[in-house]
């Protein structure tokens, strides 16, 4: 779990918010600070399937369905599982 | 010459059948609204307005989302001979407190009679809505389905075509205290002459994400077609953003002929839609893809072509416009069934003596993408600071008349005055003409434009210097054009007197975090300077250009003369 929190913070920083001194907490709010905008939502989902093949669909990208690291890990590890 | 209303109801009795619109949402059917469903569903909404007592002429607010609701609610509102005014939806990332405020500031210019909303958002409305002119708040969940409704009794049948028919604000504080007004009868006109530069047809299907506040989507995205009795395959904004294949689906599954995108959709859509997700898509309905609303960039349609040819797409697909909402939409329009002519010019001579001196491409050129002839009921000038005519080929300040501009900045007789010069409209772009086409080089008033929308610099501006360790009035903000993205990105400087990193850090995440939640932007780069950096003007203001220069040369390395620095 810890290394998945790692590698979408360096994810979030080095890429979407191109800011690698920048680290983003596990409960930091993502989508209802604007922290990530919603231009970038669609790299997140492309990268997370890229990265560990599992699919977040375009209608869960919202802060219903997550708004930190925390949450998003979850539905990417129970979704790892249950492949 | 006629108006809105009448035109809804001549269409409906001759093709009551015909699909006006069909409506897209993520995880449900395709809704298909008819000429007459549409009619009927507006009747309805006036009728309601009317019973309300909400008079002609009066303004009323809508907040709602990209819906059936929304169509029928805007149109209803031009039945009972009021006038509409779509304000943008609350999105995710905005305070609530924050849109309040922009509530509050769009209520005291415009002095609406009400607001129709939805039954979760009246709360928040009847906040706002406190001591201002709003008299009724209308919860579309409450209204009658079925009304009694005597056509002939409504006002928006009663109107003269010289009247205002609808209100367009741009966002931010600033942008709220400017409704663009329009007559019916400059919609008309607008439409008559733009439909001919784009050649419209029966057989045409518009296809289109965009946002209805906004000149490109309220016109050429849902007016026009509507009108104009094309079919209009409209989805939101807020789901294309999260998937833009769904706009390519939209025009494979309906043949759709033509849409309008601001430049950074084509690098949108060319970088982040995957392969897997076109498997069996055919682009090759699509007659014209209109670049409207920002700086074009060719890069942008070599990189579209580039990716989505091998799904149909045609070279000749690619279209350009220039556009603005004191025009109603339109001033010029290219590359309708022939190629986007380009330009290309000099650098030094359009950064240094403001001449397009053609050059062979490459090296020191630069090229520019035409935005094409002025459309028939148009004329274009091209004047310098004196208001002098510039001949060919030397970059001044565009300049339009037209027998479609806006009736008045929405009780604002100041601000119209001031956009008029001897009966031309100065636009605020810069730019020159070439055998007779239209070139946009940048802009004279320090306007950002990030993905089509215009942000004003100062709205932004306000919100950093109240964030705590920014020392008091010392901030800017300005856009610098990021060329992967296709768009502008905004930058914020300001100055402090902390030194400690970690407060540092701190401060410059809170400017990120206060922008974005007060905002329509998001900011990825807040740049802390010391006590003395920025650079004013003689009178004491903030410079937003020199500053800006002076960023691009110190964080970006580029002392070299960008092309975008005038941008």
């Amino acid at each position: 779990m810890d290394e998945l929190l790692d590698d979408l913070s360096k994810f979030i920083a080095e890429t979407i918010l191109q800011n690698p001194s920048r680290k983003i907490e596990p409960t930091e709010a993502l989508i209802s600070s604007g922290l990530l905008d919603s231009f970038h939502l669609i790299d997140l989902a492309n990268y997370v399937e890229d990265r560990f093949g599992v699919k977040i669909e375009d209608t869960e990208l919202n802060r219903q369905t997550f708004d930190d690291l925390e949450q998003l890990c979850k539905i990417i590890s129970d979704r790892m599982r249950r492949k | 010459m006629t108006t809105l209303p009448h035109i809804l109801r001549q269409n409906a009795s001759e093709e009551p059948q015909r699909t006006a619109v069909v409506f897209q949402q993520r995880n449900q059917p395709d809704q298909v609204i008819t000429i007459q469903t549409l009619y009927f569903n507006a009747l309805r909404y006036g009728q309601i307005l009317k019973e309300q007592e909400i008079h002609p002429d009066e303004v009323v607010i809508i907040v709602l989302q990209h819906s059936a609701d929304l169509i029928y609610a805007f149109f209803g509102t031009m039945f009972a001979g009021a006038i509409p005014s779509i304000m943008p939806f609350l999105t995710e990332k905005l305070s609530p407190e924050h849109y309040r405020k922009s509530l509050r500031s769009l209520f005291e210019v415009t002095q609406p009679a009400a607001v129709i909303t939805y039954k979760e958002f009246e709360a928040e409305i009847h906040q706002a809505a406190q001591n201002s002119s709003v008299r009724k708040i209308f919860i579309v969940e409450n209204l009658p389905s079925i009304v009694n409704c005597e056509i002939s009794s409504l006002p928006g049948f009663e109107r003269p075509s010289s009247s205002i028919v609808l209100l367009q604000h741009s966002s931010g504080t600033t942008g709220l205290q400017k409704g663009i007004a329009l007559s019916h009868q400059a919609v008309m006109r607008q439409l008559t002459a733009y439909q001919k530069a784009i050649h419209l047809s029966a057989g045409d299907v518009i296809v289109s994400w965009l946002p209805l506040y906004h000149d490109m989507g309220l016109i050429a995205g849902f007016l026009m077609p509507i009108l104009l009795k094309v079919p209009l395959v409209l989805m939101s904004p807020f789901d294309w953003v999260r998937s833009p294949v769904l706009l390519l689906r939209a025009i494979h599954n309906y043949h759709g002929t033509l849409a309008w995108l601001p430049n950074f959709a084509y690098n949108f859509c060319a970088q982040k839609i995957r392969s897997s997700d076109l498997d069996g898509i055919d682009l090759s309905s699509l007659r014209a893809l209109i670049n409207c609303s920002e700086p074009m960039m060719q890069s942008s349609h070599e990189m579209f072509l580039q990716r989505f040819q091998p799904y149909g797409l045609k070279v000749n697909a690619l279209a350009t416009c220039y556009a603005m909402a004191e025009n109603v939409f339109a001033v010029s329009q290219d590359g309708i069934e022939k190629p986007v002519t380009l330009d290309w010019i000099d650098r030094k001579g359009l950064l240094v003596d403001k001449i397009a001196k053609p050059r062979p491409k490459g090296g020191d050129s630069i090229c520019m993408v035409s935005a094409g002839k002025p459309i028939e009921n148009t004329q274009v000038r091209i004047l310098n600071e004196k208001g002098d005519v510039l001949p060919e080929r030397v970059v001044g300040e565009i300049a339009l008349q037209s027998d479609c501009m806006l009736s008045e900045y929405y009780k604002r007789p100041d601000l119209t005055q001031a956009a008029f010069r001897d009966g031309w409209y100065l636009t605020g772009d810069l730019g020159y003409i070439a055998n007779g086409e239209i070139y946009i080089t940048g802009r004279k008033k320090d306007l950002i434009i990030v993905g089509g929308k215009n942000i004003y610099p100062q709205d932004i501006e306000r919100i950093v210097m109240e964030v705590q360790g920014v020392y008091p009035g010392r901030a800017v903000a300005f856009g610098v054009f990021n060329e992967n993205m296709g768009t502008e990105e905004v930058v914020v400087v300001a100055e402090t007197e902390e030194q400690e990193p970690h407060r540092r850090l701190e401060i410059a995440n809170q400017i990120c975090f206060q922008v974005n939640r007060s905002s329509d932007i998001v900011l990825r780069k807040a740049i802390l300077v010391e006590r003395g950096w920025l650079l004013k003007t003689s009178s004491g203001k903030i410079a937003r250009s020199a500053n800006r220069e002076k960023y691009l040369r110190e964080f970006q390395g580029t002392d070299r003369l960008e092309f975008s620095t005038d941008r």
